[in-house]
Protein backbone atom coordinates (compact mmCIF):
# COMPACT_ATOMS: atom_id res chain seq x y z
CA UNK A 1 0.00 0.00 0.00
CA UNK A 2 2.78 2.08 0.94
CA UNK A 3 4.41 1.86 -2.68
CA UNK A 4 1.20 2.54 -4.39
CA UNK A 5 0.53 5.60 -2.57
CA UNK A 6 3.78 6.85 -3.14
CA UNK A 7 3.23 6.44 -7.04
CA UNK A 8 0.10 7.95 -6.86
CA UNK A 9 1.63 11.04 -4.61
CA UNK A 10 4.61 11.27 -7.36
CA UNK A 11 2.23 11.35 -10.25
CA UNK A 12 -0.41 13.80 -8.96
CA UNK A 13 2.44 15.97 -8.33
CA UNK A 14 3.78 15.56 -12.12
CA UNK A 15 0.34 16.54 -12.87
CA UNK A 16 0.46 20.02 -10.74
CA UNK A 17 4.04 20.57 -11.48
CA UNK A 18 3.86 20.23 -15.35
CA UNK A 19 0.37 22.27 -15.49
CA UNK A 20 -1.66 19.16 -16.14
CA UNK A 21 -4.43 20.23 -13.14
CA UNK A 22 -4.15 23.73 -13.94
CA UNK A 23 -4.78 23.05 -17.99
CA UNK A 24 -7.36 20.54 -17.45
CA UNK A 25 -8.96 22.23 -14.50
CA UNK A 26 -9.45 25.47 -16.70
CA UNK A 27 -10.38 23.80 -19.87
CA UNK A 28 -13.47 22.48 -17.74
CA UNK A 29 -14.15 25.48 -16.36
CA UNK A 30 -14.22 27.51 -19.60
CA UNK A 31 -16.23 25.40 -21.58
CA UNK A 32 -18.89 24.62 -17.83
CA UNK A 33 -19.17 28.61 -17.76
CA UNK A 34 -19.57 28.75 -21.30
CA UNK A 35 -21.72 26.43 -21.54
CA UNK A 36 -24.26 27.93 -18.37
CA UNK A 37 -24.32 30.78 -20.48
CA UNK A 38 -25.42 29.75 -23.95
CA UNK A 39 -26.54 26.17 -23.19
CA UNK A 40 -30.00 27.17 -23.13
CA UNK A 41 -29.44 29.29 -26.76
CA UNK A 42 -31.44 26.44 -28.80
CA UNK A 43 -34.13 27.38 -26.68
CA UNK A 44 -33.85 31.07 -27.77
CA UNK A 45 -32.38 32.83 -24.69
CA UNK A 46 -28.85 33.47 -23.82
CA UNK A 47 -27.81 34.05 -20.36
CA UNK A 48 -28.01 31.92 -16.73
CA UNK A 49 -30.52 29.51 -16.85
CA UNK A 50 -30.87 26.77 -14.38
CA UNK A 51 -28.51 24.04 -12.92
CA UNK A 52 -31.07 21.07 -14.44
CA UNK A 53 -30.51 23.27 -18.10
CA UNK A 54 -26.79 23.40 -17.19
CA UNK A 55 -26.61 19.22 -16.42
CA UNK A 56 -28.00 18.51 -19.45
CA UNK A 57 -25.70 20.89 -21.48
CA UNK A 58 -22.95 20.13 -19.65
CA UNK A 59 -22.95 16.42 -19.92
CA UNK A 60 -23.31 16.52 -23.84
CA UNK A 61 -19.60 18.37 -23.00
CA UNK A 62 -18.32 15.76 -20.58
CA UNK A 63 -18.51 13.14 -23.29
CA UNK A 64 -16.20 14.73 -25.48
CA UNK A 65 -13.74 15.91 -23.70
CA UNK A 66 -12.60 13.93 -20.46
CA UNK A 67 -12.30 10.83 -22.29
CA UNK A 68 -9.86 13.19 -23.99
CA UNK A 69 -8.48 14.49 -21.01
CA UNK A 70 -8.55 11.15 -19.78
CA UNK A 71 -6.46 9.41 -22.70
CA UNK A 72 -3.90 11.94 -22.83
CA UNK A 73 -3.16 11.70 -19.41
CA UNK A 74 -2.80 7.79 -19.56
CA UNK A 75 -1.90 6.68 -22.78
CA UNK A 76 1.85 7.38 -21.70
CA UNK A 77 1.64 5.73 -18.43
CA UNK A 78 3.88 2.68 -18.92
CA UNK A 79 5.68 3.24 -22.57
CA UNK A 80 6.96 6.75 -21.48
CA UNK A 81 8.55 5.10 -18.01
CA UNK A 82 10.06 2.24 -20.41
CA UNK A 83 11.43 4.90 -23.29
CA UNK A 84 13.06 6.96 -20.79
CA UNK A 85 14.41 3.87 -18.56
CA UNK A 86 13.18 3.71 -15.44
CA UNK A 87 10.47 1.15 -16.16
CA UNK A 88 13.01 -1.11 -15.58
CA UNK A 89 14.55 0.53 -12.72
CA UNK A 90 11.42 0.74 -11.13
CA UNK A 91 10.71 -2.61 -10.92
CA UNK A 92 13.84 -3.42 -9.30
CA UNK A 93 12.21 -1.55 -6.36
CA UNK A 94 10.49 -3.51 -3.48
CA UNK A 95 7.38 -2.77 -5.13
CA UNK A 96 5.06 -4.95 -7.46
CA UNK A 97 3.94 -4.23 -11.04
CA UNK A 98 0.36 -4.28 -9.75
CA UNK A 99 1.41 -1.65 -7.39
CA UNK A 100 2.94 0.35 -9.99
CA UNK A 101 -0.39 0.27 -12.27
CA UNK A 102 -2.55 0.42 -9.47
CA UNK A 103 -0.50 4.01 -8.48
CA UNK A 104 -0.16 5.58 -11.40
CA UNK A 105 -3.97 5.10 -11.84
CA UNK A 106 -4.65 6.62 -8.62
CA UNK A 107 -2.48 9.67 -9.40
CA UNK A 108 -4.24 10.31 -12.11
CA UNK A 109 -7.86 9.84 -10.94
CA UNK A 110 -6.84 12.63 -8.84
CA UNK A 111 -5.53 14.74 -11.40
CA UNK A 112 -8.97 13.92 -12.51
CA UNK A 113 -11.15 14.69 -10.22
CA UNK A 114 -9.31 17.70 -8.78
CA UNK A 115 -9.65 19.33 -12.78
CA UNK A 116 -13.49 17.62 -12.63
CA UNK A 117 -14.39 19.29 -9.19
CA UNK A 118 -12.92 22.45 -9.65
CA UNK A 119 -14.15 22.51 -13.18
CA UNK A 120 -17.53 21.85 -13.32
CA UNK A 121 -17.89 23.62 -9.52
CA UNK A 122 -17.25 26.85 -10.50
CA UNK A 123 -20.17 26.60 -13.13
CA UNK A 124 -22.89 25.48 -10.28
CA UNK A 125 -21.94 28.49 -7.91
CA UNK A 126 -21.75 30.86 -11.03
CA UNK A 127 -25.39 29.65 -11.83
CA UNK A 128 -26.45 29.66 -7.93
CA UNK A 129 -24.86 33.44 -7.81
CA UNK A 130 -26.45 34.70 -10.80
CA UNK A 131 -29.61 33.50 -10.65
CA UNK A 132 -29.87 34.08 -6.26
CA UNK A 133 -31.66 30.35 -6.68
CA UNK A 134 -30.41 28.02 -4.69
CA UNK A 135 -31.85 25.55 -5.94
CA UNK A 136 -33.80 22.56 -4.16
CA UNK A 137 -31.77 19.73 -2.47
CA UNK A 138 -32.71 17.40 -5.33
CA UNK A 139 -30.74 19.45 -7.88
CA UNK A 140 -27.78 19.83 -6.18
CA UNK A 141 -28.02 15.52 -5.52
CA UNK A 142 -28.28 15.54 -9.14
CA UNK A 143 -25.21 17.86 -9.96
CA UNK A 144 -23.26 15.64 -7.21
CA UNK A 145 -24.11 13.00 -9.22
CA UNK A 146 -23.54 14.78 -12.13
CA UNK A 147 -19.68 15.35 -10.80
CA UNK A 148 -19.11 12.16 -9.62
CA UNK A 149 -20.55 10.04 -12.93
CA UNK A 150 -18.08 12.66 -14.78
CA UNK A 151 -14.90 11.65 -12.75
CA UNK A 152 -16.12 7.80 -13.10
CA UNK A 153 -16.28 8.62 -16.71
CA UNK A 154 -12.60 9.67 -16.55
CA UNK A 155 -11.39 6.64 -14.30
CA UNK A 156 -13.24 4.47 -17.54
CA UNK A 157 -10.62 6.21 -20.10
CA UNK A 158 -7.73 6.43 -17.90
CA UNK A 159 -8.31 2.53 -17.21
CA UNK A 160 -8.54 2.09 -21.25
CA UNK A 161 -5.16 4.30 -21.73
CA UNK A 162 -3.50 2.24 -19.00
CA UNK A 163 -4.59 -0.59 -21.15
CA UNK A 164 -3.38 0.84 -24.33
CA UNK A 165 0.03 1.70 -22.82
CA UNK A 166 0.27 -1.99 -21.27
CA UNK A 167 -0.29 -3.32 -24.98
CA UNK A 168 1.68 -1.10 -26.80
CA UNK A 169 5.70 -0.80 -27.85
CA UNK A 170 6.03 2.78 -28.22
CA UNK A 171 4.73 5.76 -26.81
CA UNK A 172 3.81 6.93 -30.68
CA UNK A 173 1.48 3.98 -31.23
CA UNK A 174 -0.13 4.22 -27.81
CA UNK A 175 -0.98 8.03 -28.83
CA UNK A 176 -2.66 6.71 -32.46
CA UNK A 177 -4.71 3.74 -30.61
CA UNK A 178 -5.60 5.99 -27.91
CA UNK A 179 -7.20 8.71 -30.30
CA UNK A 180 -9.29 5.71 -31.95
CA UNK A 181 -10.30 4.97 -28.92
CA UNK A 182 -11.79 7.98 -28.56
CA UNK A 183 -13.00 8.45 -31.78
CA UNK A 184 -14.76 5.37 -31.58
CA UNK A 185 -16.60 5.96 -28.09
CA UNK A 186 -17.27 9.35 -28.32
CA UNK A 187 -18.10 9.57 -32.72
CA UNK A 188 -18.62 6.18 -34.63
CA UNK A 189 -20.30 3.91 -31.99
CA UNK A 190 -23.32 6.07 -31.59
CA UNK A 191 -23.41 6.63 -35.28
CA UNK A 192 -23.75 2.84 -35.75
CA UNK A 193 -26.14 2.46 -33.18
CA UNK A 194 -27.99 5.02 -34.86
CA UNK A 195 -27.44 3.43 -38.22
CA UNK A 196 -28.66 -0.16 -36.59
CA UNK A 197 -32.19 1.45 -35.18
CA UNK A 198 -33.27 3.53 -38.73
CA UNK A 199 -32.27 0.12 -40.17
CA UNK A 200 -34.57 -2.01 -37.88
CA UNK A 201 -37.22 0.75 -38.39
CA UNK A 202 -37.78 0.24 -34.62
CA UNK A 203 -39.04 -3.40 -34.71
CA UNK A 204 -35.71 -4.59 -32.73
CA UNK A 205 -37.62 -5.62 -30.17
CA UNK A 206 -35.59 -3.86 -27.06
CA UNK A 207 -32.18 -5.24 -27.72
CA UNK A 208 -30.34 -2.18 -29.33
CA UNK A 209 -30.89 -0.15 -26.03
CA UNK A 210 -28.38 -2.56 -24.30
CA UNK A 211 -25.99 -2.12 -26.72
CA UNK A 212 -25.74 1.32 -25.22
CA UNK A 213 -23.82 -0.69 -22.04
CA UNK A 214 -21.13 -1.53 -24.49
CA UNK A 215 -20.36 2.17 -24.75
CA UNK A 216 -19.02 4.67 -21.47
CA UNK A 217 -20.27 7.28 -22.54
CA UNK A 218 -23.87 6.56 -23.54
CA UNK A 219 -23.75 5.11 -19.82
CA UNK A 220 -22.90 8.40 -18.88
CA UNK A 221 -25.44 10.26 -20.96
CA UNK A 222 -27.88 8.25 -19.88
CA UNK A 223 -26.93 7.97 -15.80
CA UNK A 224 -27.23 12.12 -16.17
CA UNK A 225 -30.27 12.62 -18.27
CA UNK A 226 -32.32 10.13 -17.46
CA UNK A 227 -33.82 12.59 -14.51
CA UNK A 228 -34.46 15.29 -16.19
CA UNK A 229 -37.43 16.57 -17.60
CA UNK A 230 -34.95 18.93 -19.67
CA UNK A 231 -33.38 16.50 -21.12
CA UNK A 232 -36.37 14.45 -22.75
CA UNK A 233 -36.22 17.28 -25.60
CA UNK A 234 -32.61 16.61 -26.44
CA UNK A 235 -32.26 12.90 -26.18
CA UNK A 236 -32.15 10.86 -29.40
CA UNK A 237 -30.74 7.50 -28.58
CA UNK A 238 -30.78 8.30 -24.91
CA UNK A 239 -34.77 7.54 -25.36
CA UNK A 240 -35.10 3.89 -26.89
CA UNK A 241 -33.50 2.95 -23.42
CA UNK A 242 -36.17 1.85 -20.69
CA UNK A 243 -36.20 -0.55 -17.79
CA UNK A 244 -34.58 -1.79 -14.90
CA UNK A 245 -30.84 -1.88 -16.20
CA UNK A 246 -31.19 1.86 -16.93
CA UNK A 247 -31.86 3.28 -13.36
CA UNK A 248 -28.82 5.79 -12.50
CA UNK A 249 -27.93 3.48 -9.31
CA UNK A 250 -27.33 0.30 -11.91
CA UNK A 251 -25.65 2.75 -14.55
CA UNK A 252 -23.07 3.81 -12.24
CA UNK A 253 -22.35 -0.02 -11.54
CA UNK A 254 -21.90 -0.88 -15.28
CA UNK A 255 -19.67 2.38 -15.49
CA UNK A 256 -17.96 1.33 -12.28
CA UNK A 257 -17.30 -2.46 -14.31
CA UNK A 258 -15.92 -0.11 -17.53
CA UNK A 259 -13.42 0.84 -14.84
CA UNK A 260 -12.16 -2.48 -13.20
CA UNK A 261 -12.14 -4.83 -16.45
CA UNK A 262 -9.54 -2.57 -18.11
CA UNK A 263 -7.53 -2.16 -15.18
CA UNK A 264 -7.42 -5.88 -14.48
CA UNK A 265 -6.42 -6.53 -18.04
CA UNK A 266 -3.83 -3.90 -18.04
CA UNK A 267 -2.69 -5.99 -14.92
CA UNK A 268 -2.70 -9.38 -16.53
CA UNK A 269 -1.11 -7.82 -19.70
CA UNK A 270 1.87 -5.87 -18.10
CA UNK A 271 2.67 -8.87 -15.78
CA UNK A 272 3.02 -11.21 -18.65
CA UNK A 273 5.28 -8.34 -20.24
CA UNK A 274 9.03 -9.19 -20.66
CA UNK A 275 11.27 -6.44 -20.13
CA UNK B 1 30.21 -16.99 3.96
CA UNK B 2 26.94 -17.12 1.25
CA UNK B 3 28.41 -15.24 -1.39
CA UNK B 4 26.72 -12.40 -2.51
CA UNK B 5 25.52 -13.75 -5.70
CA UNK B 6 26.02 -16.71 -7.41
CA UNK B 7 24.99 -18.25 -10.74
CA UNK B 8 25.16 -22.04 -11.57
CA UNK B 9 24.62 -23.63 -14.76
CA UNK B 10 22.48 -21.05 -15.96
CA UNK B 11 20.94 -21.33 -19.17
CA UNK B 12 18.42 -18.44 -20.57
CA UNK B 13 16.38 -18.96 -24.01
CA UNK B 14 14.68 -15.91 -25.13
CA UNK B 15 12.64 -17.90 -28.11
CA UNK B 16 15.45 -19.30 -30.54
CA UNK B 17 18.43 -17.97 -28.69
CA UNK B 18 20.61 -18.69 -26.10
CA UNK B 19 20.92 -15.51 -24.03
CA UNK B 20 23.20 -17.16 -21.25
CA UNK B 21 24.76 -20.83 -21.75
CA UNK B 22 25.64 -22.88 -18.83
CA UNK B 23 27.15 -19.54 -17.32
CA UNK B 24 28.37 -20.39 -13.57
CA UNK B 25 30.34 -17.72 -11.29
CA UNK B 26 30.28 -16.38 -8.11
CA UNK B 27 30.58 -12.99 -6.59
CA UNK B 28 31.96 -12.97 -3.00
CA UNK B 29 31.28 -10.98 -0.53
CA UNK B 30 33.00 -7.39 -1.10
CA UNK B 31 34.45 -8.44 -4.53
CA UNK B 32 34.28 -6.04 -7.50
CA UNK B 33 33.61 -7.86 -10.85
CA UNK B 34 33.55 -6.72 -14.14
CA UNK B 35 31.44 -8.64 -16.48
CA UNK B 36 33.13 -7.90 -19.70
CA UNK B 37 31.52 -9.05 -23.73
CA UNK B 38 30.31 -7.68 -26.59
CA UNK B 39 26.91 -5.84 -26.97
CA UNK B 40 24.59 -8.79 -27.38
CA UNK B 41 27.16 -11.15 -24.87
CA UNK B 42 24.51 -11.76 -22.55
CA UNK B 43 25.68 -8.75 -19.63
CA UNK B 44 22.11 -7.51 -19.43
CA UNK B 45 20.25 -10.68 -19.29
CA UNK B 46 23.01 -11.27 -16.09
CA UNK B 47 21.92 -8.33 -14.67
CA UNK B 48 17.87 -8.72 -15.25
CA UNK B 49 18.28 -12.81 -13.73
CA UNK B 50 20.32 -11.06 -11.12
CA UNK B 51 17.46 -8.52 -9.88
CA UNK B 52 14.98 -11.51 -10.40
CA UNK B 53 13.39 -9.43 -13.33
CA UNK B 54 13.41 -12.64 -15.57
CA UNK B 55 14.02 -16.43 -14.01
CA UNK B 56 16.61 -18.51 -15.91
CA UNK B 57 15.41 -21.24 -18.14
CA UNK B 58 17.61 -23.92 -16.10
CA UNK B 59 20.24 -23.53 -13.43
CA UNK B 60 19.98 -21.28 -10.37
CA UNK B 61 20.86 -17.79 -9.64
CA UNK B 62 20.95 -16.64 -5.95
CA UNK B 63 21.49 -13.41 -4.52
CA UNK B 64 22.77 -13.49 -0.65
CA UNK B 65 21.74 -17.22 -0.70
CA UNK B 66 17.90 -16.53 -2.17
CA UNK B 67 15.99 -16.62 -5.53
CA UNK B 68 16.18 -12.99 -6.24
CA UNK B 69 12.43 -14.07 -8.39
CA UNK B 70 10.92 -15.87 -5.30
CA UNK B 71 8.45 -15.01 -2.38
CA UNK B 72 11.15 -13.13 -0.07
CA UNK B 73 12.30 -10.93 -3.09
CA UNK B 74 10.74 -7.54 -1.58
CA UNK B 75 12.98 -7.76 1.11
CA UNK B 76 15.72 -8.77 -1.05
CA UNK B 77 15.21 -5.86 -3.24
CA UNK B 78 16.04 -4.15 -0.50
CA UNK B 79 19.31 -5.29 -0.23
CA UNK B 80 20.42 -4.44 -3.22
CA UNK B 81 21.36 -1.38 -5.64
CA UNK B 82 21.05 -0.93 -9.52
CA UNK B 83 21.81 1.39 -12.41
CA UNK B 84 20.71 0.64 -15.32
CA UNK B 85 22.10 0.77 -18.86
CA UNK B 86 20.33 3.96 -20.82
CA UNK B 87 18.63 5.95 -17.79
CA UNK B 88 17.33 9.51 -18.12
CA UNK B 89 15.15 9.42 -15.24
CA UNK B 90 12.55 11.66 -14.94
CA UNK B 91 13.90 14.84 -16.79
CA UNK B 92 11.17 17.41 -15.02
CA UNK B 93 12.26 16.34 -11.48
CA UNK B 94 15.14 17.91 -9.64
CA UNK B 95 18.26 15.60 -8.55
CA UNK B 96 16.93 15.90 -5.19
CA UNK B 97 12.91 15.18 -6.13
CA UNK B 98 13.93 12.05 -7.65
CA UNK B 99 16.52 10.69 -4.80
CA UNK B 100 13.20 11.50 -3.08
CA UNK B 101 10.80 9.53 -4.67
CA UNK B 102 13.04 6.60 -5.35
CA UNK B 103 14.04 6.66 -1.42
CA UNK B 104 10.01 6.41 -0.42
CA UNK B 105 9.91 3.44 -2.67
CA UNK B 106 12.71 1.81 -1.27
CA UNK B 107 11.68 3.01 2.45
CA UNK B 108 14.77 4.07 3.17
CA UNK B 109 15.58 6.69 5.26
CA UNK B 110 15.03 10.66 3.37
CA UNK B 111 17.90 11.92 5.55
CA UNK B 112 20.28 9.32 3.04
CA UNK B 113 19.46 11.64 -0.24
CA UNK B 114 21.29 14.67 0.81
CA UNK B 115 23.82 12.27 2.30
CA UNK B 116 24.61 10.69 -1.05
CA UNK B 117 24.12 13.62 -3.22
CA UNK B 118 26.66 15.39 -1.38
CA UNK B 119 28.78 12.10 -1.68
CA UNK B 120 28.18 11.84 -5.25
CA UNK B 121 29.20 15.22 -5.64
CA UNK B 122 26.14 16.59 -6.54
CA UNK B 123 24.75 18.76 -4.00
CA UNK B 124 25.40 21.91 -5.93
CA UNK B 125 22.96 20.75 -8.28
CA UNK B 126 20.60 19.35 -6.20
CA UNK B 127 17.60 21.65 -6.88
CA UNK B 128 18.04 22.07 -10.93
CA UNK B 129 15.90 19.68 -12.97
CA UNK B 130 17.58 16.44 -14.57
CA UNK B 131 17.06 17.59 -17.86
CA UNK B 132 20.12 20.23 -17.49
CA UNK B 133 22.16 17.60 -16.32
CA UNK B 134 24.95 16.01 -18.15
CA UNK B 135 25.54 12.24 -19.16
CA UNK B 136 28.22 12.44 -15.75
CA UNK B 137 25.63 14.21 -13.40
CA UNK B 138 23.00 11.89 -14.59
CA UNK B 139 25.44 8.64 -13.90
CA UNK B 140 26.01 9.93 -10.70
CA UNK B 141 22.14 10.56 -9.75
CA UNK B 142 21.98 6.50 -11.06
CA UNK B 143 24.86 6.00 -8.84
CA UNK B 144 23.19 7.87 -5.54
CA UNK B 145 19.93 6.04 -6.55
CA UNK B 146 21.41 2.76 -6.28
CA UNK B 147 22.73 3.35 -2.79
CA UNK B 148 19.73 4.08 -1.38
CA UNK B 149 19.01 1.79 1.60
CA UNK B 150 22.94 1.32 1.92
CA UNK B 151 22.79 -1.89 -0.28
CA UNK B 152 25.76 -3.95 0.43
CA UNK B 153 25.50 -5.37 -3.12
CA UNK B 154 25.56 -3.32 -6.84
CA UNK B 155 25.23 -4.40 -10.25
CA UNK B 156 25.70 -1.36 -12.44
CA UNK B 157 24.81 -2.02 -16.12
CA UNK B 158 27.52 -0.23 -18.54
CA UNK B 159 27.36 2.83 -15.71
CA UNK B 160 30.62 4.09 -17.91
CA UNK B 161 29.08 4.07 -21.86
CA UNK B 162 28.81 7.64 -22.73
CA UNK B 163 30.97 9.34 -20.61
CA UNK B 164 33.79 11.48 -21.22
CA UNK B 165 37.25 10.05 -19.65
CA UNK B 166 37.11 12.59 -16.97
CA UNK B 167 33.49 11.73 -16.04
CA UNK B 168 34.69 7.58 -16.25
CA UNK B 169 37.78 8.29 -14.10
CA UNK B 170 35.22 10.05 -11.64
CA UNK B 171 33.15 7.58 -11.31
CA UNK B 172 35.47 4.43 -11.02
CA UNK B 173 36.71 6.32 -8.05
CA UNK B 174 33.82 6.53 -6.40
CA UNK B 175 33.54 2.79 -7.04
CA UNK B 176 36.38 2.38 -5.45
CA UNK B 177 35.49 4.36 -2.06
CA UNK B 178 32.27 1.57 -1.73
CA UNK B 179 34.67 -0.98 -2.91
CA UNK B 180 36.81 0.20 0.36
CA UNK B 181 33.83 -0.07 2.28
CA UNK B 182 33.49 -3.87 1.48
CA UNK B 183 30.16 -3.09 -0.89
CA UNK B 184 30.02 -5.92 -3.38
CA UNK B 185 29.69 -4.92 -6.91
CA UNK B 186 29.45 -6.31 -10.33
CA UNK B 187 29.50 -3.91 -12.95
CA UNK B 188 29.13 -4.95 -16.52
CA UNK B 189 31.20 -2.83 -19.70
CA UNK B 190 32.41 -2.99 -22.84
CA UNK B 191 34.16 -0.39 -22.38
CA UNK B 192 37.30 -1.87 -21.30
CA UNK B 193 39.99 1.00 -21.04
CA UNK B 194 40.05 2.23 -17.56
CA UNK B 195 38.11 -0.20 -16.12
CA UNK B 196 40.98 -2.99 -14.93
CA UNK B 197 42.93 -0.75 -12.12
CA UNK B 198 38.91 -1.05 -10.37
CA UNK B 199 38.08 -4.59 -10.56
CA UNK B 200 39.35 -7.86 -8.69
CA UNK B 201 38.20 -10.52 -11.14
CA UNK B 202 36.72 -10.17 -14.60
CA UNK B 203 34.63 -12.33 -16.24
CA UNK B 204 34.10 -12.96 -19.87
CA UNK B 205 31.26 -13.50 -22.09
CA UNK B 206 30.95 -13.98 -25.68
CA UNK B 207 27.87 -15.24 -26.98
CA UNK B 208 26.55 -15.95 -23.64
CA UNK B 209 29.20 -18.30 -22.77
CA UNK B 210 31.91 -18.07 -20.40
CA UNK B 211 34.77 -17.91 -22.22
CA UNK B 212 37.50 -16.51 -19.58
CA UNK B 213 37.22 -15.73 -15.48
CA UNK B 214 39.57 -14.75 -13.36
CA UNK B 215 41.84 -12.05 -11.69
CA UNK B 216 43.87 -10.15 -14.46
CA UNK B 217 47.55 -11.36 -13.34
CA UNK B 218 46.00 -15.00 -13.90
CA UNK B 219 44.22 -14.14 -17.21
CA UNK B 220 47.25 -12.72 -18.11
CA UNK B 221 49.21 -16.08 -17.28
CA UNK B 222 46.30 -18.36 -18.82
CA UNK B 223 46.55 -16.05 -22.38
CA UNK B 224 50.52 -16.18 -22.09
CA UNK B 225 50.21 -13.20 -24.38
CA UNK B 226 53.65 -12.03 -25.36
CA UNK B 227 54.79 -9.12 -23.07
CA UNK B 228 56.90 -6.11 -24.75
CA UNK B 229 59.74 -3.98 -22.98
CA UNK B 230 61.06 -0.91 -24.38
CA UNK B 231 64.18 0.23 -23.66
CA UNK B 232 65.64 3.32 -24.48
CA UNK B 233 69.57 4.53 -24.59
CA UNK B 234 72.33 3.69 -27.14
CA UNK B 235 70.79 0.45 -28.46
CA UNK B 236 73.62 -0.02 -31.06
CA UNK B 237 75.82 -1.29 -27.93
CA UNK B 238 73.54 -3.87 -27.32
CA UNK B 239 75.39 -7.31 -27.29
CA UNK B 240 74.67 -10.87 -27.48
CA UNK B 241 71.39 -11.21 -29.04
CA UNK B 242 71.12 -15.04 -29.25
CA UNK B 243 70.68 -15.02 -25.07
CA UNK B 244 67.72 -12.83 -26.20
CA UNK B 245 66.64 -15.31 -28.82
CA UNK B 246 67.09 -18.40 -26.61
CA UNK B 247 64.84 -16.69 -23.70
CA UNK B 248 62.00 -16.53 -26.19
CA UNK B 249 62.31 -12.83 -27.12
CA UNK B 250 62.61 -11.15 -30.33
CA UNK B 251 63.88 -7.98 -31.01
CA UNK B 252 62.31 -4.93 -32.94
CA UNK B 253 64.64 -2.11 -33.20
CA UNK B 254 61.85 1.24 -32.97
CA UNK B 255 64.98 3.85 -33.85
CA UNK B 256 68.70 4.35 -32.59
CA UNK B 257 67.82 5.49 -28.86
CA UNK B 258 64.53 3.21 -28.17
CA UNK B 259 64.23 -0.89 -28.78
CA UNK B 260 61.50 -3.07 -28.18
CA UNK B 261 61.40 -6.68 -27.28
CA UNK B 262 58.63 -8.73 -27.49
CA UNK B 263 58.50 -12.67 -25.71
CA UNK B 264 57.35 -14.65 -23.13
CA UNK B 265 56.08 -13.46 -20.12
CA UNK B 266 57.17 -16.13 -17.85
CA UNK B 267 61.03 -15.05 -19.03
CA UNK B 268 60.89 -11.53 -18.25
CA UNK B 269 62.82 -11.14 -15.51
CA UNK B 270 65.61 -12.96 -17.40
CA UNK B 271 64.81 -10.20 -19.99
CA UNK B 272 64.90 -7.55 -18.04
CA UNK B 273 67.70 -8.43 -16.47
CA UNK B 274 69.79 -8.66 -19.87
CA UNK B 275 68.55 -5.46 -20.58
CA UNK B 276 69.81 -3.74 -17.13
CA UNK B 277 73.43 -5.35 -17.54
CA UNK B 278 73.73 -4.20 -21.39
CA UNK B 279 75.74 -1.41 -21.36
CA UNK B 280 74.20 1.94 -22.70
CA UNK B 281 70.62 1.38 -21.44
CA UNK B 282 69.22 4.24 -19.72
CA UNK B 283 65.35 3.45 -18.58
CA UNK B 284 63.02 0.67 -19.40
CA UNK B 285 59.48 0.21 -19.61
CA UNK B 286 57.45 -2.59 -19.13
CA UNK B 287 53.88 -2.95 -21.21
CA UNK B 288 52.05 -5.64 -20.04
CA UNK B 289 49.22 -6.93 -21.84
CA UNK B 290 45.87 -5.21 -21.25
CA UNK B 291 42.83 -5.97 -20.52
CA UNK B 292 42.05 -5.23 -24.44
CA UNK B 293 44.42 -7.30 -25.49
CA UNK B 294 43.23 -10.12 -23.06
CA UNK B 295 39.98 -9.37 -24.06
CA UNK B 296 40.59 -9.80 -27.89
CA UNK B 297 42.48 -12.99 -27.17
CA UNK B 298 39.69 -14.57 -25.17
CA UNK B 299 37.40 -13.33 -27.85
CA UNK B 300 39.09 -14.44 -30.68
CA UNK B 301 40.30 -17.94 -29.30
CA UNK B 302 36.63 -18.95 -28.84
CA UNK B 303 35.66 -17.89 -32.29
CA UNK B 304 38.70 -19.95 -33.60
CA UNK B 305 37.59 -22.64 -31.95
CA UNK B 306 34.02 -22.84 -33.52
CA UNK B 307 35.72 -22.06 -36.76
CA UNK B 308 37.67 -25.08 -36.15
Amino acid sequence: MHATLTVAVKEYRDGLRNRWVLAATLLLAFFAVGLTYFGAAASGTVGVTSLATTIVSLASLAIFIIPLIALMLAYNTLVGEEEQGTLLLLLTYPLTRGQLLLGKFIGHAGILSTATVIGFGVAALLVAFETGDWGDVLLWQAYGFFILSSILLGCVFLALAQLISALSRESSFAAGVALVVWFWFVLIFDLLLLGLLVMSEGREGGWLSYLLLLNPTDIFRLANLAGFEAARTYTGLVHIAVGPWFQPGALLAVLLAWVLVPLLLAQWRFRSRTL
Amino acid sequence: MTPSLAFDQVVKIFGATRALDNLSFELQAGEVIGLLGHNGAGKTTCMKLALGLNRPTSGSVRVMGSDPAGRHSDALRQQLGFLPENVSFYQQLTGREALRYFARLKQASLNQVDQLLDEVGLMHAANRRIKTYSKGMRQRVGLAQARLGRPRLLLLDEPTAGLDPQATREFYSMLDGLRAEGVSILISSHVLPGIERHIDRAIILGQGRLLAQGSIESLRAEASLPMTIRARGDVAQLQDRELLERLGYSLCRVNAQHVEIQGLASNKIDAIRYLVNAPGIEDIELVQPSLEHLYAYFTHAVIQQEVD
